[in-house]
């Protein structure tokens, strides 16, 4: 995985609740036995006029120009405002490969759907849980000046706002420590392979039915 | 010892180890696996160089891409082919407790066929790389979807890395009336808390209504606790879970199986157990439910109307269900019953199973679809629900109304086969999900109970099942 310890990049505002998983990447995209290319197809209904194939090009597609990520001042965009409820639905991985893709690194919003959070820590993506308050600021400071960035530190666990304004976050420490060194969640979890086989010797003799 | 929640009995029975801050590694007993999110898991053990800690849990079937028509033709988009291909061949060189593929007698819908074949079994915690999961936790399972990269990590480790829940208990009290079923229960649940009311949580359902459920209803409400944001939903074990495990093909038998029963038992929350939230509903209150909007916290009763957003003070959730409507294609204040339906689907993890296709059924017989209806697609869970329902003669009671007897699959739950909405299409149906797109691009859909899409395929409209009599 790759490691994420700061950032400062272009945001961009996705103004809607409930964001789902279907939206972030639609269902024919899932159809593809692999992990990367899902960026071109984000967001793909709300993003092209027409109805996007697997496999297809997706240069001449027809975009459509009210969609947000498509306006040229969110070109290149590396943090994505969001709010209640983004990653509802469907826990298809496809949501953050795409949104990694495309380019994104870090997500802010006043609550994430659980399946997506946890998806996100695993894919070198980080989101941020902010107080509604906080986050409609950073709305409004984003809708009022183009070109609008933010400096991530997760390190620090901050926000730094252009006005200077310091923004703490949480973060569990133990993927905050995976993320900052893009640990593999697979090998950390094997250095405790005696615990676990230990554990499903007892399992196997309490419940045996499970082993059948 | 202090009183403990099921949720809680559940967690600490699986712990292996836990971390400075909480996080826990969690055994695993039976991993459920389908053809969409797995290719990339097997892809990546293969590179690792790892082999599957326990083959013994995984139980895998392909549903999402198969096709509900002419199986004799195969699959016929390659794309969808070569995804569940991919599974025969990585099954075939990893192996599984038991695998149904695509024709497979046995093959379905990943949620119906564990429970059906006893591979879901109360106290497990089972995982799946597919949001639905949580319905095994009518089981009283500790069932979780998961991401593919966990897909991954159970299969090297055995175990999955997590923060244990909050508990919430949502008691529905009381009788449900007649034409209310377990979704409109659930759909009403899903209405009062909000799509995120139960981030963070696991949702215990509680209460007489509950109890009065059959394994069947009780599978579409912990279906939905995804829904209302909850990755997992529980209902305590009682006497009809386990009359309904006895003789299932990988359930226990004589003396483990006397065994199993006495340790089931326990899987309830304790008397005086605290929950974080308490959530009341009264069961009588409940009406026939059907969604209006694009997310499922969007439902009126059947005899209610369309919101007016220039009511609604939060200018984000106005903006939402404005966007909704336009969406959908509806007014403000239009009455439900006036809304008029192109389609209807029955099938889907939440409502395939055999009680499913009978109440839809006993709305069908004797009744025919609407000549404005283009379509009503009937699809079984499995092939054991199909299978069931033909010797009971659901199917002809389906043809002779007009409707089309498939074969079992996910189909326009999700429409990754040829099951799919045209753009305006508005649908009927019982499946999980009225997200923008879900069931095909530009498509419109309506959720409601087996009942209510029966109702509506033989009106052309949404119509009260109890005015049909």
């Amino acid at each position: 995985m790759k490691p994420f310890q700061k950032l400062d990049g272009l945001v961009a505002p996705m103004d809607r609740a409930n964001v789902d998983t279907d939206a972030i990447i639609p269902k024919q995209f899932l159809k593809s036995i692999k992990r990367s290319g899902f960026g071109p197809n984000l967001f793909d209904e709300w993003r092209y006029k027409d109805v996007g194939q697997p496999g297809q090009d997706a240069s001449g597609r027809p975009l459509n120009p009210d969609f947000v990520l498509n306006q040229p001042r969110y070109q290149g965009a590396q943090i994505l405002l969001t709010r209640d409820n983004f990653g509802c639905g469907s826990s298809r991985e496809h949501a953050p490969w795409a949104l990694e893709d495309f380019g994104f690194r870090v997500l802010i919003g006043p609550s994430f759907a659980d399946i997506f959070f946890n998806n996100c820590f695993k894919n070198g993506l980080l989101p941020i849980r902010l107080p509604g308050s906080e986050v409609d600021e950073l709305f409004s400071q984003c809708h009022e000046s183009a070109g609008y960035t933010l400096s991530v530190d997760l390190q620090a666990q901050t926000i730094t706002r252009p006005d200077g304004k310091v923004i703490p976050f949480d973060v569990d420490p133990f993927r905050r420590e995976c993320l900052l060194n893009g640990w593999d969640d697979i090998g950390l979890t094997l250095r405790h392979a005696d615990k676990i086989r230990a554990f499903e010797e007892r399992r196997r003799m309490d419940q045996p039915w499970l082993f059948a | 010892m202090q009183a403990q929640t099921l949720y809680e009995k559940l967690w600490s029975s699986h712990v292996v180890h836990v971390e400075e801050d909480g996080t826990a590694l969690i055994y695993i007993d039976r991993h459920l696996v389908h053809e969409v999110t797995s290719p990339q898991a097997f892809e990546g053990l293969k590179l690792a160089g790892r082999k599957p800690w326990r083959v013994n849990s995984i139980v895998a079937t392909a549903d999402h891409n198969t096709p509900t028509d002419h199986w004799e033709r195969g699959i016929e988009d390659p794309v969808s082919r070569q995804q569940v291909e991919t599974l025969d061949a990585n099954i075939r060189e990893v192996g599984a407790l038991a695998y149904f593929p695509f024709k497979d007698q046995r093959q379905g819908i990943v949620h119906v066929i564990g429970p059906e074949n006893g591979a879901t079994l109360p106290g497990m915690t089972v995982v799946c790389g597919d949001s639905h999961t949580s319905t095994h936790g009518a089981f009283a399972c500790l069932a979780h979807g998961i991401g593919t990269s966990e897909v991954e990590h159970v299969m090297a480790t055995q175990c999955l890395l997590q923060k244990k829940s909050k508990t919430m208990l949502i008691r529905v009290e009381g009788e449900l009336g007649a034409g209310v079923t377990a979704k409109d229960v659930v759909l009403a649940i899903i209405g009062k808390i909000g799509t995120a009311g139960g981030t963070g949580y696991a949702m215990e359902f509680g209460g007489s209504a509950i109890r009065s459920l059959s394994m069947e209803g009780r599978m579409t409400i912990c279906n939905m606790a995804i829904e209302a944001g909850a990755r997992a939903g529980l209902v305590a074990v009682d006497e009809q879970t386990v009359e309904y495990l006895k003789d299932r093909p990988f359930s226990p038998s004589g003396e483990q199986w006397d065994k199993a029963v006495a340790y089931w038992k326990t899987l309830h929350s304790d008397e005086g157990a605290r929950f974080d939230r308490v959530v009341d509903l009264n069961a009588a209150e409940i009406q026939p439910q059907v969604t209006w909007g694009t997310s499922p916290e969007m439902v009126a009763p059947v005899d209610g109307h369309v919101p007016d957003p220039s009511l609604e003070t939060d200018p984000v959730k106005r903006e939402g269900m404005e966007r909704a409507l336009q969406y959908m294609g509806l007014e403000p204040r239009t009455p439900i019953k006036d809304i008029l339906v192109d389609k209807v689907f029955i099938g889907s993890c939440t409502n395939s199973r055999i009680e499913d296709l009978r109440a839809a059924a006993a709305v069908a017989r004797g009744r025919r679809k609407a000549d404005s209806v283009k379509a009503v697609l009937v699809v079984p869970g499995s092939g054991v629900v199909k299978r069931q329902a033909e010797a009971e003669g659901l199917d002809q009671i389906f043809l002779a109304a007009g409707f089309e007897w498939r074969e079992p699959g996910c189909s326009m739950c999700l429409a990754m086969n040829a099951d799919r909405l045209e753009p305006g299409e508005r649908c009927a149906s019982t499946s999980n999900r009225n997200f923008e797109g879900r069931q095909g691009a530009g498509g419109r859909t309506h959720l409601v109970s087996p009942a209510m899409a029966a109702a509506a395929a033989v009106t052309g409209r949404f119509a009260d099942v109890r005015a049909l009599g």
